[in-house]
């Protein structure tokens, strides 16, 4: 298992001018870890990170579209995995942090917990490629890589918390950042 | 007098809306979706559930894109807490056209002998989401206009289709 923060810096290491769709934990720390206009963490509603990213990466095929979704949202909205799929966004890769929880809401187990396979259900949703990653030395060998491949892409990413980040829900779906990634994408 | 499917989906295109996010609804499938799906003018996106087109248009919106999503009232009633966080707290121009499947013809929908209609309208005054209904062919006027306030006031209307355009 990879530490969150950890794993996320590798990423931020990697990334250029890709778009970074962030949701809940994963936002928190993500804006910290690798401040920029193009993360948008404007997601409204659990579980709707994915459909945000299918957006962007629709209305901006010219950009590579990076989610990093969490795995309690994503059950929240498995359809999305066959409208991703079916829309075929080459450049949408959707990273799942998988840490068995809905860590925000109290650290419950999600359901499936141990059992179910994220990669299974997307390559049964129709993503012609996906990954796992449980060893930070693994992930970052290939990080450059996945992130150059045509998508949709679905990126398990098996991790723990790490590092405390301040919790700032306001700034995640603050207008005037999301008046912010506007501006920054017509540039 | 019947409503013009054609009508209506030159005013979406007049309204510069190329992007349609979409869930089927017998109301709309026959003579506005399946046109639309044929229309090299318009990309639509099929989503499996409605709230992931909130979020999908809202996004095309942050982009730059003009999106109309096509769903049902029953679709619509499940996406509320999509609505309320994407759409009106997100400040999102989300486009919503939402047929009304079942309503009785002329009959106002709250006035409808179906709780899941009569309770449409009341349900989007709480939320404070503007509404109109398109049921006669001069309501298809009202379309245009109503895209263009959503986009300058920054937040969502809903277009009600109270019979089936054809």
């Amino acid at each position: 298992m990879m530490k969150r923060d950890e794993c996320f810096k590798v990423l931020a290491r990697h990334r250029t001018d890709e778009i970074v769709v962030a949701v809940y934990q994963a936002a928190q720390e993500w804006i910290h870890i690798s401040p920029s206009d193009f993360n948008y963490t404007f997601t409204g509603a659990m579980g709707q990170g994915s459909s945000h990213a299918l957006g962007l990466a629709l209305g901006r095929p010219d950009k590579r579209v990076v989610v990093l979704d969490g795995d309690g949202s994503l059950l929240m909205n498995l359809g999305s995995l066959v409208t991703i799929a079916n829309a075929a966004p080459k450049n949408l890769i959707h990273c799942v942090c998988e840490n068995g929880t809905y860590e925000t809401n109290g650290a419950v187990p999600i359901p499936g917990v141990n059992r179910l396979s994220f990669t299974a259900l997307a390559r049964a949703a129709g993503y012609p490629k996906s990954y796992e990653f449980d060893k930070l030395e693994d992930w970052e060998r290939e990080v450059g890589k996945v992130l150059k491949e045509d998508g949709p892409i679905l990126v398990d990413l098996k991790v723990t918390p790490g590092e405390q980040y301040p919790e700032d829900f306001r700034r995640l779906y603050s207008i005037e950042f999301r008046d912010r990634f506007r501006k920054a994408l017509q540039k | 007098m019947e409503l013009s499917a054609n009508e209506i989906i030159k005013e979406i295109k007049r309204a510069d809306i190329r992007f349609v996010v979409a869930l089927p609804d017998r109301t709309t499938s026959e003579h506005l979706l399946k046109p639309m799906l044929r229309d090299p003018e318009l990309k639509v996106v099929q989503v499996c559930k409605e709230d992931e087109g909130v979020s999908i248009c809202s996004a095309l919106y942050a982009t730059g894109h003009r999106a109309l999503l096509l769903i049902q009232y029953t679709g619509l009633l499940d996406s509320i807490n999509s609505l309320r966080g994407g759409a009106i707290e997100g400040q999102n121009p989300v486009c919503m056209m939402v047929g009304l499947l079942g309503k009785e013809p002329g009959v106002a929908p709250t006035q409808s002998k179906r709780y899941g209609l009569r309770i449409v309208e009341p349900i989007l005054d709480a939320m404070g989401i503007e509404h109109h209904l398109i049921e006669q062919p001069e309501d298809v006027t009202k379309i245009t206009p109503a895209v263009a306030r959503a986009y300058e006031r920054s937040l969502p209307v809903v277009l009600l289709i109270g019979r089936e355009p054809r």
